[in-house]
């Protein structure tokens, strides 16, 4: 418990409150009544408002579009799910930026509708909301589609049998079974859309903006650290009340259910009206996920003799100081001692969280672990530049910040995957063990390991996939001799000229695959479909 | 559990120790040569290889440089690393960032060897030294020259001309909130039309259907009709926010080289921007620093930068290439506004500009 604390402390609550601390506190005294003075501008409150509009919009619209992929999931069996399922994931580990250039290529300026049928989308609130449910898709299927599978159908039959309507029976029967797993997706794809920056950035143009990405703006361009810091504050306020509902509903869920084995509750459709479904779901899948994808990988190609992707490995005149192909060997090398980190402290916290003499305290600190899930990526990089910037803790220069800040996001998904399962050993068992002897790190190698072995690895997986991919807290703090590809893919795109945009999708390919074969490899190693992402 | 919060701690304790070894052979190349001297700057930023060896040759120096995004992104995060800076000159804070920098102790005074050779109207805190001016450039209207005459139309010459009704629909700007020709372009609209004036000329130009995207690459490259990049796009706006100094490059950078511009300037739409280099406070290396700030206004680097970053040399007699003289000579009456101004409105004009031009 230490450790993680003492991890969070240094690297999350200190950056964090010495930004802060640094827009509020001017002089040596504080200014809270900035609070209400940039509350009260209307600029600020549009900023909000479009913020909440657009979370929920972009959360509704997820539920319906992902809902009947969850039910498909759970319930149908066909050929290809399993890798079907790995595909729908590949979205949410993508970084945003990658997810932003992918719409930009489909929806923006020449992109394939623009050639189509001229349409385009890009500057509108469309391509967001759109980008939105690509990204979150997989969460919804995910969570709620792994409770479905593991529902038992004869409750459902039961109730028919007993002269309950189709209808009705559903609705007495499973949504009250299903309410808090798509209540906890919701809160989830909530929080992501609300603190929405990469997609936004990319898509949404001058005229749209998040909280996020507004305190970006006031802290880098701007530079109103004030209006920044309470920004930050607000936000935080918001996570903290999501992730305390969200806490909420995941108790509620673990209230008993009847959980069967997910293996045998899926059966192939029958019906022209189950066929419809499955049908409409696999294109909704096709149109919406995997096409954005192919236009980006399509586009990376569209160049005589691989072009785009040989300049990559040229260092004459682009926008670093080394050639764009370094910036995959920085990546790898970030995010594998982020997963280093992230599993070391995510996996001590996991396991303080078991124990059963865990107090209240200690279950108020599983939901602190998900804060930086929500906190700006920014206030967070910036906060790292300014905070450990002394001895004995000088980091400024190190490269070590990169991984730490990556880990900051990596440790949630550590923490979420290991706890069920590690709850799920059998305390008898290492009680036992204790009573023959063993010491306690005895006991966690003997009993704890082999159980949960197969958790640790697709929480690092999870964790090294979510560090590729972490964009925001790098973006400020990795050095120009050194930029991570999501860094690189945003510079490159920033550059006029074909040949870097080129190699913004050719860079942005690699990455992709790079994800997907990570998931794929998750995929197999999954045993429990209980967990939440 | 207290030995396993030991053992856990103890790893923890090695993973950092393990890691900071890591960090320091890594970064062996850089800390123990001595005689490094490292500039941080924009990404804009470019000097021609030989020019660069010359000077490492003869000030025993070698050169690091760290690019750090777009203007206003590299001064913000200068200033916040300011006590333990990243490098030790840091060039290309303009005058509309100048009082930023200086009022928060970015730099450390240092008259400069030539100074005396740099134009004195470039020099905006000359009773200090805190900062050298290097170059200055003009942000202005550009027009695709193609699109005028085939429409028989006399390009827009001023500020008054680009709210006639002739010219509706056809300029592009950049957002003065994220992007310096963006900012340039409205201060330049109010220092012509004054404190009382510009809001009025704003809501004019709203009315005449300007269009606003967030960066200049985008607005140059992707909107404005006149530019290599543009024609490819299928861009149709004829009219763009940029420098006086893009004619020229369009010429350079032909592919094949154009036997004139393509694109002109609207010589009374111009606001002048110098960007300066200083050195700065708590530099690691400070007296490498000086040797750099002197390189900056010498001849030789002064005659190099025109056709590297596409700006005009600050220092008396320095040549500049025919193509500038040709295609895009300095604006001879260009707007131009103090910088202890600037930094005293800049955040009221950039906001009132936003909520009368994008909401």
């Amino acid at each position: 418990m230490a450790v993680p604390v003492a991890f969070f402390a240094l690297f999350f609550a200190y950056p964090v409150a010495a930004i802060v601390a640094r827009g509020l506190d001017v002089d040596g005294s504080w200014r809270f009544g900035r609070m209400g003075d940039v509350l009260a501008q209307s600029d600020i409150r549009q900023v909000l408002w479009f913020t909440l509009w657009q979370a929920l919009a972009s959360t509704a619209l997820t539920l319906l579009v992902a809902l009947p992929a969850a039910y498909v999931f759970a319930r149908f069996d066909f050929p290809g799910k399993q890798v079907l399922r790995a595909v729908v994931t590949v979205p949410f580990v993508l970084p945003t930026v990658v997810v932003g250039t992918a719409f930009l290529a489909l929806v923006g300026r020449g992109g394939l509708l623009d050639e189509l049928w001229g349409v385009r989308l890009d500057t509108t609130v469309w391509a967001i909301l759109l980008a939105h449910v690509f990204f979150n898709y997989a969460v919804v299927v995910r969570t709620v589609g792994g409770l479905w599978a593991q529902l038992d159908p004869r409750q459902e039959e039961a109730a028919r049998m007993l002269g309950a309507s189709r209808l009705r029976a559903w609705r007495t029967v499973t949504l009250p079974a299903l309410g808090p797993a798509v209540a906890a997706a919701a809160l989830m794809v909530f929080l992501f859309t609300f603190t929405s920056f990469g997609v936004v950035q990319i898509l949404g143009g001058p005229t749209f903006s998040t909280l996020e990405v507004e305190i970006y703006r006031q802290t880098s361009e701007v530079f109103d650290l004030s209006t920044a810091a309470v920004l930050t504050i607000v936000q935080f306020a918001a996570v903290g009340a999501i992730l305390a509902v969200h806490a909420w509903t995941v108790r509620r869920r673990e209230s008993a259910l009847r959980l069967v084995d997910a293996a045998g509750t899926a059966r192939r459709p029958r019906g022209a009206g189950q066929w419809a479904l499955l049908a409409g779901v696999l294109g909704t899948i096709g149109v919406l996920l995997v096409l954005p994808l192919t236009v980006l990988v399509q586009r990376s190609f569209d160049a005589p003799d691989f072009a785009y992707y040989r300049a990559l490995t040229s260092d004459e005149g682009n926008v670093f100081l080394v050639p764009p192909i370094d910036a995959i060997g920085n990546s790898l090398e970030y995010a594998v001692v982020a997963t280093v980190i992230a599993v070391f402290v995510g996996g001590l916290a996991a396991a303080a969280l078991t124990r059963r003499d865990a107090g209240r305290l200690v279950r108020g600190f599983d939901a602190l672990l998900m804060l930086p899930l929500g906190v700006s990526a920014v206030t967070v990089g910036f906060g790292f530049l300014i905070a450990l910037d002394e001895p004995p803790l000088d980091l400024r220069t190190s490269w070590i910040l990169v991984p730490l800040a990556q880990a900051l996001v990596g440790v949630p998904f550590v923490v979420r995957t290991m706890l069920p399962v590690l709850r799920a050993v059998d305390q008898r068992l290492r009680e036992a063990a204790a009573v023959l002897g063993a010491s306690p790190w005895r006991v966690w190698r003997e009993v704890d390991l082999p159980l949960v072995r197969r958790a640790l690895l697709v929480a690092a997986g999870f964790a090294f996939a979510v560090s590729l991919g972490e964009f925001g807290a790098t973006v400020f703090i990795a050095r120009p001799d050194n930029p991570t590809l999501p860094v690189a893919v945003a510079r490159l795109l920033g550059r006029a000229g074909e040949i870097n945009y080129g190699q913004a999708m050719a860079l942005s390919t690699i990455l992709m695959v790079v994800c997907a074969v990570a998931l794929l490899v998750l995929e197999r190693l999954r045993t429990d479909r209980t967990g939440e992402f | 559990m207290q030995n396993k919060t030991f053992v856990a701690a103890a790893v923890g304790l090695g993973l950092v120790a393990l890691s900071a070894c890591g960090s320091s052979a890594d970064e062996k190349g850089t800390t123990a040569e001595s005689k490094t001297v490292t500039l941080v700057s924009h990404d804009s930023w470019a000097v021609s290889k030989s020019v660069l060896a010359d000077f490492e040759k003869q000030s025993g120096y070698r050169v690091k440089v760290l690019k750090d995004g777009d203007a206003g992104q590299a001064v913000n995060k200068a200033i916040l690393t300011k006590d333990h800076p990243q490098g030790d000159v840091f060039f290309g804070v303009d005058n509309t960032l100048l009082s930023r920098a200086l009022d928060n102790g970015l730099f450390q005074p240092y008259e400069a060897k030539g100074l005396d050779q740099v134009d004195a109207r470039y020099q905006l805190d000359a009773a200090k030294h805190r900062v050298t001016p290097v170059d200055f450039g003009d942000i202005c209207v550009n027009y695709d020259k193609a699109y005028f005459t085939e429409h028989k139309l006399a390009p827009p010459a001023t500020f008054d001309d680009l709210v006639k009704p002739a010219y509706k629909d056809l300029l592009v700007t950049e957002n003065a909130a994220t992007s310096s020709p963006g900012l340039g372009f409205v201060l330049g609209t109010a220092a012509q039309y004054g404190d009382a004036g510009w809001e009025g000329y704003w809501k004019k130009l709203r009315a005449n259907g300007v269009k606003v995207v967030d960066g200049w690459d985008q607005a140059y490259n992707e909107e404005f009709s006149g530019s290599a990049g543009g024609k490819k796009a299928k861009a149709d706006r004829p009219l763009v926010v940029s420098y006086a100094s893009s004619p020229p490059a369009e010429v350079v950078f032909g592919d094949p080289k154009p036997a004139t511009a393509p694109t002109g300037v609207a010589t009374g739409t111009c606001f002048r921007q110098v960007e300066f280099a200083g050195l700065l406070d708590n530099a690691a290396d400070a007296k490498g620093g000086k040797a750099l700030i002197d390189f900056l206004i010498s001849k030789t680097f002064q005659q190099d930068m025109p056709l590297n970053m596409f700006v005009y040399p600050v220092v008396k007699g320095a040549a500049v290439p025919a193509e500038f003289t040709q295609y895009g000579p300095a604006a001879e009456h260009p707007e131009t506004m103090d910088p202890a101004k600037i930094a005293d409105r800049r955040d009221q004009w950039v906001k009132s500009w936003t909520s009368l031009v994008l909401k």
